[in-house]
C-alpha cells in the first residue's frame, strides 16, 4: 500500500504531537503537587517576614477586593492574619503602576492599630544595581517602614529626602524609592483599607471576619 | 574513537555555539549576571540539547524531509517544558531567578541547529555526545562570562549558590573584594556584550597563534 506523502507527513506530525503531549502531561501530573507546595512555601515565607504569631490558614483565608488604588482600578489580594479568630493584621498585595519601569508589585502589612508591619517588593522591573536595592536581598532599605504610621512621620515627611521628606533615596535612583514611599503612604491613607468594620467604605463586605 | 574526540573538540572549542556560531545570545547575555544563574541555564540547555539530539537521531529515518523542522521544534519545545516543570519542582528558587529564560531555551537556535546539522545525519550515540559537548561548550562560555560580570560588577563569586546547592552552597560564596562598590556597567546588558566580545577575541587570538 502506498501512502500519499502529504498523508504520511500529517500522520508523522500527529504521532510526534501525541508523543510530546503525553510526556509533557505526564511530567506536569507528577510535579503538580510539588510545584504548588513550593509556591505556597514561598508565599508563607514572604508573609512570615512581615507578620508572625497568626494561627489561621492564611493562604486559605485570602480574599480579593476590586478597588481603585494608586490611581488605577485593580484587584488587590488581602491576607488576614488572625489569632484566636481575631484579625490583628492585614497583608495587602497591590500594584503600584509608576515605578521607573512600570508596575511594582508590593506586599504591605498593616496592623489593626494602623501601624505598618513592613513592606516587601514581590516583583519589579527596576534597574539592576540601582533601583533594585528595594529588594531585601540587596539592601535593608525596605525594612525601615516597619512601625511607621500615618502620624509617624507626619504627612509632609512621607516623602523621599529630595522631595523634602525623611526617606533616603538611592544614588542614581530616586524614582523607585519614591514609588515605594508613595505606594506605602497611599495604603495607609486609604482609610477603607484600615477599617475592616466599615463595610460600605472598605468594600470589604465579603471579608471573612 | 577519533570521531568521538572530534565531536568533543568541535563542541567545546572549534565550533563552540556561543563563541563561533554566536547562537543563543538572548539567554546568554541575559542571565550571565553571576555564576549561579549561568550554571543553572547551562545545565538546562545541555539537558535539552542531549535529549533533543538523541530523540531526533533515533527517529531520523522516519522523519520525512518536508516536516522535519516542525517536528524538531515540537520535540525541543516538549523537552524545554519538561525541564521547566522539573526545575519548578526541584530548584524553585533558581527557577524564580531564571524565570522567563527557561522557556526561552526553545528559541536558542543552537538546539535546532544541532538537530538539523548533526543529529538528523548521525547515529544516536554520536548525537548524544554532540549534544553533551555543544551544551558543555555553551555552558562554559556562560560560566566564564558570569564569573567575569559577577567579579567586576559586584566583587563576589558564587553568590547565592545556595539556590542551586542548598545549604552546601552557602559556604561557597566568596567575597573577593571586600567593601567593593560594584561596577554597574558589568551587570547591565552592555557589560554582557563587552564581556562576550572579549571572550571571542581571546579565543580568536589563541586560534591565530596556532600554526
Amino acid at each position: 500500500m502506498v501512502i500519499h506523502p502529504i498523508l504520511k507527513s500529517g500522520l508523522l506530525l500527529l504521532i510526534f504531537t501525541a508523543f510530546s503531549v503525553f510526556f509533557v502531561t505526564f511530567t506536569q501530573e507528577r510535579t503538580k503537587v510539588q510545584i504548588k507546595h513550593n509556591e505556597n512555601q514561598l508565599l508563607i515565607k514572604r508573609l512570615g517576614e512581615l507578620v508572625s504569631g497568626y494561627d489561621n490558614d492564611i493562604l486559605k483565608d485570602k480574599f480579593f477586593r476590586q478597588t481603585t488604588l494608586h490611581g488605577v482600578r485593580q484587584k488587590i489580594g488581602i491576607y488576614p492574619a488572625k489569632k484566636n479568630n481575631q484579625v490583628f493584621a492585614y497583608l495587602i498585595e497591590h500594584t503600584y503602576p509608576n515605578g521607573y519601569n512600570g508596575n511594582i508589585r508590593l506586599l504591605t502589612g498593616v496592623g489593626i492599630d494602623k501601624k505598618l508591619l513592613g513592606v516587601r517588593v514581590i516583583t519589579h522591573k527596576e534597574t539592576p544595581g540601582l533601583g533594585d536595592k528595594v529588594e531585601l536581598r540587596k539592601s535593608d532599605w525596605i525594612k525601615q517602614f516597619s512601625g511607621l504610621s500615618l502620624l509617624n512621620p507626619n504627612k509632609n515627611n512621607w516623602k523621599v529626602r529630595s522631595d523634602g521628606g525623611v526617606f533616603d533615596a538611592f544614588t542614581g535612583a530616586t524614582i523607585t524609592p519614591r514609588a515605594i514611599v508613595t505606594a506605602t503612604y497611599q495604603i495607609l491613607h486609604k482609610p477603607c483599607l484600615l477599617k475592616p468594620e466599615d463595610k460600605v467604605c472598605l468594600e470589604y463586605d465579603n471579608a471573612p471576619q | 574513537m577519533e570521531d568521538y574526540l572530534k565531536i568533543a573538540k568541535n563542541g567545546l572549542w572549534d565550533n563552540n555555539q556561543a563563541l563561533v556560531a554566536l547562537l543563543g545570545l538572548c539567554p546568554l547575555l541575559a542571565v550571565t549576571n553571576n555564576i549561579v544563574n549561568a550554571i543553572g541555564l547551562g545545565l538546562a540547555t545541555t539537558f535539552v540539547l542531549i535529549a533533543s539530539n538523541t530523540t531526533v537521531s533515533i527517529f531520523r529515518h522516519h522523519i520525512s524531509k518536508e516536516v522535519r523542522i516542525p517536528i524538531f521544534v515540537l520535540l525541543i519545545a516538549a523537552f524545554v517544558t519538561i525541564v521547566e516543570l522539573l526545575m519548578q519542582s526541584y530548584f524553585y528558587d533558581l527557577y524564580l531567578i531564571l524565570g522567563i529564560f527557561v522557556p526561552l531555551i526553545v528559541t536558542n537556535c543552537a538546539i535546532l541547529g544541532r538537530a538539523e546539522a548533526f543529529a538528523s545525519k548521525n547515529s544516536w550515540d554520536k548525537s548524544a555526545l554532540d549534544g553533551l559537548m555543544m551544551g558543555l561548550g555553551f555552558s562554559l562560555v556562560l560560566i566564564i562570562l558570569g564569573a567575569m560580570r559577577e567579579l567586576v560588577g559586584g566583587g563576589t563569586l558564587f553568590a547565592q549558590s545556595s539556590l542551586l546547592l542548598g545549604t552546601l552552597g552557602e559556604s561557597l560564596s566568596i567575597s573577593v573584594v571586600d567593601d567593593y562598590q560594584g561596577t554597574l556597567l558589568a551587570i547591565l546588558p552592555p557589560g554582557a556584550f563587552i564581556g562576550l566580545g572579549l571572550i571571542v577575541a581571546v579565543k580568536n587570538f589563541i586560534d591565530l597563534k596556532k600554526p
